[in-house]
C-alpha cells in the first residue's frame, strides 16, 4: 500500500485531481468572503465542464474551450446574481435550483446538440497537452508532479497566491471582505455591497468554469452526465473549513484531491468500485468531523 | 410573514406573475425549438404523458411518482420548519429502500408480518441515517447542511455495493437485488395500475400536519425553527427537539423508500432512488410553496406531472425529457425568489451555527 502512495505515476496524477477542487474552492472562497452563501458550486463546475467540451469541439482549441467554460461559469454566476442579489431569493434556494438547472440543461443540450445520452466523446474534442517545464522536469519524482501537467494546473497554483493578495491588498478584494463582514459599513462608505457581491459571483463563475474545463478537456477528452460528481460539495466543505482563506484552502484541497486520486488509483486492486468511489466523500467527512471537533474543543 | 406569502402567492401583483409565467414559457419554447420539435405535438404529448394514456395509465404513473415526491417533501418539510436544513433526504431514502428490500428478502414468515417488519425497519434505517447527521451537527459541530448532504454518498455506494455483490440477483444480469416475495407487493387499486402506497404517503402527510400544528411537541419544534434563541431562552430542550425532528423526518424518507420497493419496483435496483432526483424534487416542491403544508401535495403533484409530461413529450416529439429538470429549476428560480422569505430564518440560523 505504501509503495503505491509513493509511486511516481500516482504522484504525477495527484495535481489532476487537486486542481478541479482547488479552482472551485477558490471561487467558493470569493463568495464566502463576500457574504454570498453559494452552495451551487456543483452546478457551476458541471456547466463549465460542458461548455469546455462544446468550445473545444467547435473551435478545435482547448484554450477556446477553457474560455467558453469561463464564460458559461460567469453566465451561471449572473443567473445566481439576478435571482439572489436582485430579486432577493434565498441563497440556498437559488443554489439548489441552479444545481438542478445545470444537471438538466447539460443533459438536455448533450442530447439536443450531439444526440447522445450519458457521455459524449469525439476526436474533435481537443484536450490540453501536458506542459513540460525545463529543469524542473528533470528533478526526480517531484519533476513528474510539477512538470507535465495541464496548463490549468499551473493556473490553479498561481491563483492561490493571487487570490490571497487580491483579498489582502486589492481594493475590490477588501471591499469583498467588507461586504462579507459588515455590509452596512461598506454601504455607509458609499459602496454597494450588492455590486461587490456580483463581482464575487463573476469571479466564482470564472474559477468554477476552469475547474470544469480541467475535468472535461484536461483530465479526459469527453463529457459525462453529472461529471462534477460531488466535487462541488467537497470544495464547499473546503471553503467552510477554512472560512475562505486561500492558503489553508490550498492545503485542504490538496488533501481532498490526493484522496480522490488515491481512490482512483486503488481501483482494480480487488477492492469493490463502490468503496473506492466512496473514499473521497468519507475522507471529506472525516476531515470535517476532525476539524469541527477540534474547533469545538478550542472554543469550549 | 405568512400572510405576506399567501398574498403574494394568490392575489398580489398579478401582472408580474404573468411576466414570470411568460418568462418560463419562453425558456421552454426556446429549448423545444432548439431540437426542432413540433410544438403542437409536443404539448399534446406532454398532456397525455402526464394525465392521459390508455385507461389513464399515465395519470396513474404521475400519481405514483407524486406520492414519492410528496413523501420526500413532507420529510423535509418537518425538518425545514424546525429550522433544520436537512438536505440528506436522498441518503435516508436509499437507506430505507435498501433495508426494506433486504429485510423482505431475508425474513421468513407470513407476508403481512414481513411487510410490516420491513416497512418499520426501513423507517428505522432512515431515522438513524438522519440522526447521524444530527449528532454530527449537535455534538461535533459539523453544519447539518453539509453533513447531511455528504452522508448521501456513503448511503448510495453502500446500497450499490450490496446489490452488486452479496445480494445481487445474478441471473438477471442487472445491478439489483432479488425480488421481494410477491405476497408482500402492495396491491393495486381495483381496475388500475396504481398501488396503494399513495395511502401510506397520505397517512404520513396527515400525521405530519397534525403533529406540526396540533401537538405541543410539534409546536415547540416549529418555535425552535422560527427563533432558536427564544426557544432556548424559555428552556426548551432544543437539542432533543432537533434530534427527534430529524428522526421523524428520516423515518418518513425511509417509509418512502419502502413504498418505492413494495409498490413500484418490487426490489432494490441500483440508482432507482437516486437517478430520478426524488429527494431534490421533494425539496423544491416544499420551496415552491414557501413551506405551506396544505400546498405541498399540490406542488408535489405538479412536479410529478412535469416529469411524466416531459417523458410523454419525448415519446411524442423527441424532446429530451431532461427538459423537466430545466422547467422545475426555472420555476423555482422565479417563484422561490418571491416566497423564500420564510426560509431566511433557517439561513440566518445557519449563519449562527457556522460562526
Amino acid at each position: 500500500m505504501l509503495d503505491l502512495l509513493f509511486d511516481a505515476s500516482f504522484m504525477a496524477s495527484v495535481p489532476r485531481f487537486v486542481t478541479p477542487i482547488l479552482l472551485a474552492a477558490l471561487g467558493g472562497a470569493l463568495c464566502e468572503r463576500a457574504g454570498v452563501f453559494n452552495i451551487a458550486l456543483e452546478g457551476f463546475i458541471l456547466t463549465g465542464a460542458f461548455a469546455a467540451v462544446l468550445g473545444s469541439y467547435f473551435s478545435g482549441s482547448p484554450w477556446l474551450g477553457a474560455i467558453a467554460a469561463m464564460a458559461a461559469g460567469i453566465a451561471i454566476g449572473l443567473v445566481f446574481a439576478e435571482f439572489h442579489l436582485r430579486r432577493g431569493g434565498d441563497a440556498i434556494v437559488v443554489s439548489i435550483a441552479i444545481n438542478i438547472l445545470a444537471a438538466g440543461l447539460t443533459t438536455y443540450l448533450l442530447r439536443a446538440i450531439f444526440d447522445v445520452m450519458g457521455a459524449f466523446s469525439d476526436p474533435a474534442i481537443v484536450g490540453f497537452q501536458p506542459v513540460r517545464i525545463p529543469l524542473i522536469a528533470d528533478i526526480p519524482v517531484l519533476g513528474r508532479v510539477l512538470s507535465g501537467q495541464s496548463p490549468l494546473v499551473y493556473v490553479a497554483l498561481l491563483a492561490v497566491p493571487a487570490v490571497h493578495i487580491f483579498l489582502a491588498r486589492h481594493r475590490l478584494g477588501l471591499r469583498m471582505r467588507a461586504a462579507g463582514e459588515n455590509a452596512a459599513a461598506l454601504e455607509a462608505g458609499g459602496v454597494s455591497p450588492r455590486r461587490v457581491r456580483l463581482w464575487a459571483l463573476v469571479g466564482c463563475g470564472t474559477f468554477c468554469g476552469l475547474a470544469g474545463a480541467q475535468l472535461s478537456i484536461a483530465n479526459v477528452n469527453l463529457f459525462v452526465e453529472n461529471m462534477s460528481a460531488g466535487r462541488g460539495w467537497i470544495a464547499i466543505v473546503a471553503v467552510l473549513l477554512t472560512r475562505g482563506r486561500p492558503l489553508p484552502l490550498f492545503l485542504i484541497a490538496a488533501i481532498f484531491g490526493t484522496v480522490d486520486s488515491f481512490s482512483f488509483r486503488v481501483q482494480g486492486l480487488g477492492l469493490a468500485q463502490q468503496f473506492t468511489d466512496m473514499m473521497p466523500y468519507l475522507a471529506t467527512l472525516m476531515v470535517l468531523v476532525a476539524l469541527s471537533w477540534w474547533r469545538k474543543r478550542q472554543t469550549a | 410573514m405568512r400572510k405576506h406569502i399567501y398574498r403574494t402567492l394568490l392575489a398580489g401583483d398579478l401582472l408580474s406573475w404573468l411576466g414570470v409565467a411568460g418568462a418560463i414559457l419562453a425558456v421552454i419554447l426556446v429549448l423545444m425549438l432548439m431540437v426542432g420539435a413540433p410544438v403542437g405535438e409536443a404539448l399534446q404529448g406532454f398532456w397525455s404523458g402526464a394525465f392521459g394514456g390508455r385507461r389513464y395509465a399515465y395519470l396513474m404513473t404521475t400519481l405514483s411518482r407524486a406520492a414519492i415526491i410528496i413523501g420526500m417533501a413532507v420529510s423535509v418539510l418537518l425538518s425545514f420548519r424546525a429550522g433544520l436544513f436537512n438536505i440528506g433526504g436522498e441518503g435516508q431514502l436509499v437507506a430505507g429502500g435498501l433495508v426494506a428490500a433486504l429485510t423482505a428478502i431475508l425474513l421468513p414468515g407470513p407476508p403481512l408480518l414481513v411487510l410490516a417488519v420491513s416497512v418499520l425497519a426501513a423507517m428505522l434505517a432512515g431515522a438513524l441515517w438522519a440522526l447521524l447527521a444530527g449528532v454530527l451537527q449537535l455534538y461535533v459541530g459539523v453544519p447539518l447542511l453539509v453533513g447531511s448532504l455528504l452522508l448521501n454518498y456513503p448511503a448510495r455506494y453502500i446500497a450499490s455495493y450490496l446489490v452488486a455483490h452479496p445480494f445481487r440477483d445474478v441471473p438477471s444480469g442487472m445491478l439489483q437485488s432479488h425480488l421481494v416475495p410477491q405476497e408482500t407487493w402492495l396491491p393495486y387499486f381495483p381496475g388500475t395500475r396504481l398501488d396503494i402506497g399513495i395511502l401510506f404517503i397520505a397517512a404520513a402527510s396527515i400525521f405530519a400536519v397534525i403533529y406540526s400544528h396540533a401537538t405541543l411537541h410539534g409546536y415547540h419544534a416549529r418555535l425552535n425553527g422560527l427563533s432558536p434563541d427564544f426557544a432556548r431562552a424559555v428552556g426548551l430542550p432544543v437539542k432533543k427537539l432537533a434530534l427527534q425532528t430529524l428522526a421523524m423526518s428520516g423515518a418518513i424518507a425511509g417509509l418512502v423508500g419502502a413504498i418505492a420497493v413494495f409498490g413500484i419496483h418490487h426490489r432494490y435496483i441500483d440508482g432507482m432512488l437516486v437517478q430520478p432526483l426524488y429527494a431534490w424534487t421533494g425539496i423544491i416542491a416544499v420551496l415552491l410553496v414557501g413551506m405551506i403544508p396544505w400546498a405541498v401535495p399540490l406542488s408535489g403533484f405538479f412536479f410529478a406531472a412535469v416529469e411524466t409530461g416531459a417523458a410523454g413529450m419525448e415519446r411524442a416529439a423527441a424532446v429530451p425529457k431532461e427538459i423537466a429538470l430545466v422547467i422545475q429549476a426555472v420555476i423555482i428560480l422565479f417563484v422561490a425568489s418571491r416566497v423564500s422569505g420564510a426560509l431566511s430564518v433557517s439561513a440566518e440560523r445557519k449563519g449562527a451555527d457556522d460562526a
